[in-house]
């Protein structure tokens, strides 16, 4: 996750004696490609999707359309999204963190740590709708988990009627466990470059000063490490907080913003005022940056003791 | 904070981290203990196997539960390759195969637009580094589910210019997949010596075509494999911008089929996560084969 280009050749080398002005002029063109390719399907795509929210139906600017954030469903969409992805993170850190702990000392290269690491990728990257049919099958009305609690004689169990509601697994609360499912492989993946850079001196000259390896987790690498360990948690918020497969799998009405946004693209649920989907796509936007700024932030912290 | 502080001053020389295999700094190493290693990745392990597992076993299912007996058959394996049942899958292999084509697309995409534009900037603009990895890294920042919003209109124009077919989704696909694509190849030209490997061979009378052919893409060849099969995987597990553009995929087209036939859904879910699982643990061996080695080539150097 935290790929660093290190600087290669000073820029002289490249933009050698040899190339002349005309030459370089359609060197310039090969980078047009790719550029027009991104302007076009990213650029303008967020554009629309963010600006769009500032328009109303006859075409004509607007803030009016914002009153939507102040819609009841809306507000708690949000709320639930975000308790969601707060609790998922947190968990998921706290585990994930545990995790790459016992991968601690470990061969990189090892078999163990390539099995971990491509486990880990898949359920982090590529789970979403996949995801959500090993849950069902797992505690859903007819999971396995769920048929084998009644058949122990739990005919009503926290999988199949949770809080009065029907089953779990189909309800906001219920995406925690499915979420938790790609947030820890998600920790694993963006701690464990962290993990990695103890260094083994720092362990050896604690344990010189006569520290335990109680007080060099307390003292030295708990400290160290905390930058990298909140940087994830962002990450795993904002990974949560945009996750949109899973739920859509499972819930098939709204619930949290990514599925509110869908409700508004197919059936423009009635909120009132017109592009209520870009007015969502903004509020997401908006959190996302900020998650992002953070996060920057903090990984420049915690690169300082990876090098 | 001060501890830590302290520590640093004390190593401030330069160290590998590598302590030699097999001497015995276990009694005080920051690492953990066997017992306590085991006791934390056997629990996690097998709790993340519970899903895995109850997916197969829902695979195998015969009917219910009758008397608190579960029956098992693999006629539901069978079932799939049965002409019999073509109909009813019709709409999922005609997903599968979609898919497949936007994967070759997507490749297409990073091969022809992503890897010759960062390997132009690797030689000749050296300045836009930063710039090509910022925009290759902006698609993880925003949620698809945001991008589908300004897909919906953009595809409209590209409907109205080649048609709806499944096909088209492939640009909007190859964004998403930037950000990781992008990192296998930086990683690559970052432990590759480019610009010295390629003013080596122009001095010795190579071409510019020869140099990219011959010296510049052999030696990416790890990286750039990588970057495709993470591809692959992204690809078929896309399900956001499908649904939005009402395209049939792979994994819409499992949400569908989930419907008629949940045995079906859930084999092809398992096959496709064992498939991904594969795919990366190839790129974990590719991976973890020799660019450790050129790292550590370079640190003696």
């Amino acid at each position: 996750m935290t790929t660093v280009a290190t600087p290669l050749a000073p820029a002289d080398t490249a933009s050698g004696a040899g190339a002349n002005p005309r030459r370089r002029s359609v060197v310039w063109l090969g980078l047009v490609p790719f550029a027009a390719y991104v302007v076009l399907f990213l650029a303008i795509p967020a554009i629309l999707a963010v600006g769009s929210g500032f328009f109303d139906n006859a075409g004509a600017f607007t803030f009016a359309n914002l009153a939507a954030f102040a819609n009841p469903n809306i507000l708690q969409s949000f709320v639930s999204s975000i308790w969601i992805s707060a609790l998922t993170a947190l968990l998921g850190a706290v585990i994930g963190a545990l995790v790459c702990f016992a991968l601690l000392g470990t061969r990189p290269d090892g078999f163990l740590r390539t099995i971990v690491d491509s486990a880990s990728s898949v359920l982090a990257q590529f789970g979403g709708v996949m995801l959500a049919f090993a849950f069902t099958a797992t505690i859903g009305t007819q999971g396995f988990i769920t048929t084998s609690l009644v058949h122990l004689g739990l005919a009503d169990n926290i999988f199949n009627s949770f809080d009065n509601k029907g089953t779990w697994i189909y309800q906001v609360s219920g995406l925690v466990i499915p979420y938790l499912y790609f947030q820890v492989p998600l920790m694993v993946l963006t701690f464990m470059p962290a993990m990695q850079g103890l260094k083994t001196t720092w362990a050896e000259a604690s344990a010189t000063l006569g520290g335990s390896r109680f007080t060099y987790w307390t003292r030295i690498g708990m400290p160290i490490l905390a930058p990298a360990f909140f940087g994830s948690l962002i990450l795993l918020f904002a990974n949560s907080f945009s996750s949109y497969a899973t739920a859509a799998a499972l819930i098939s009405q709204g619930g949290i913003i990514p599925l509110a946004i869908r409700q508004q693209l197919t059936s423009e649920t009635v909120v009132g005022v017109a592009n209520v989907a870009g007015v969502l796509a903004l509020g997401m936007v908006v959190v996302m940056i900020v998650l992002m700024t953070a996060y920057s932030a903090l990984q420049r912290r915690a690169s300082r003791w990876q090098r | 904070m001060t501890a830590a502080a302290a520590v640093q001053t004390i190593t401030s020389e330069p160290v590998v981290n590598r302590r030699p295999r097999g001497v015995g700094s276990r009694g005080f190493a920051a690492e953990p203990g066997k017992v306590t290693r085991w006791i934390i990745l056997g629990v996690v392990g097998i709790v993340f196997l519970i899903p895995i597992l109850a997916m197969i076993e829902f695979s195998l299912r015969l009917g219910q539960r009758i008397d608190g007996v579960q029956k098992y058959t693999f006629s539901h394996y069978t079932a799939v390759f049965d002409p019999a049942n073509s109909a009813g899958y019709e709409n999922l292999f005609q997903g599968i195969t979609n898919s497949l084509g936007i994967c070759l697309l997507t490749v297409a995409i990073v091969l022809v637009l992503l890897l010759p534009t960062m390997i132009l900037v690797e030689l000749k603009y050296p300045k836009l580094r930063a710039l090509l990895e910022f925009v290759c890294i902006i698609p993880v920042t925003i949620p698809s589910i945001v991008l589908v919003v300004g897909f919906v209109p953009v595809y409209s124009v590209v409907a109205s210019i080649f048609g709806s077919y499944p096909w088209t989704m492939a640009f909007a696909v190859g964004i998403i997949v930037l950000p990781y694509a992008y990192r296998p190849i930086a990683a690559n030209l970052a432990a590759v010596e480019v610009i010295i490997l390629s003013e080596a061979s122009r001095s010795l009378g190579a071409g510019w075509g020869s140099v990219l052919w011959r010296v510049i893409l052999p030696n990416l060849r790890r990286g750039i494999l990588s970057s495709c099969f993470i591809t692959i995987a992204v690809v078929l597990g896309e399900y956001t911008i499908a649904s939005f553009l009402s395209q049939n995929t792979f994994q819409t087209a499992l949400i569908l089929v989930q419907h008629t036939d949940p045995y079906v859904a859930v084999i092809f879910a398992l096959l496709a996560l064992i498939l991904a699982f594969v795919l990366l643990l190839i790129i974990g061996r590719i991976g973890s084969a020799s660019p450790g080695g050129f790292r550590r080539k370079r640190r003696s150097a």
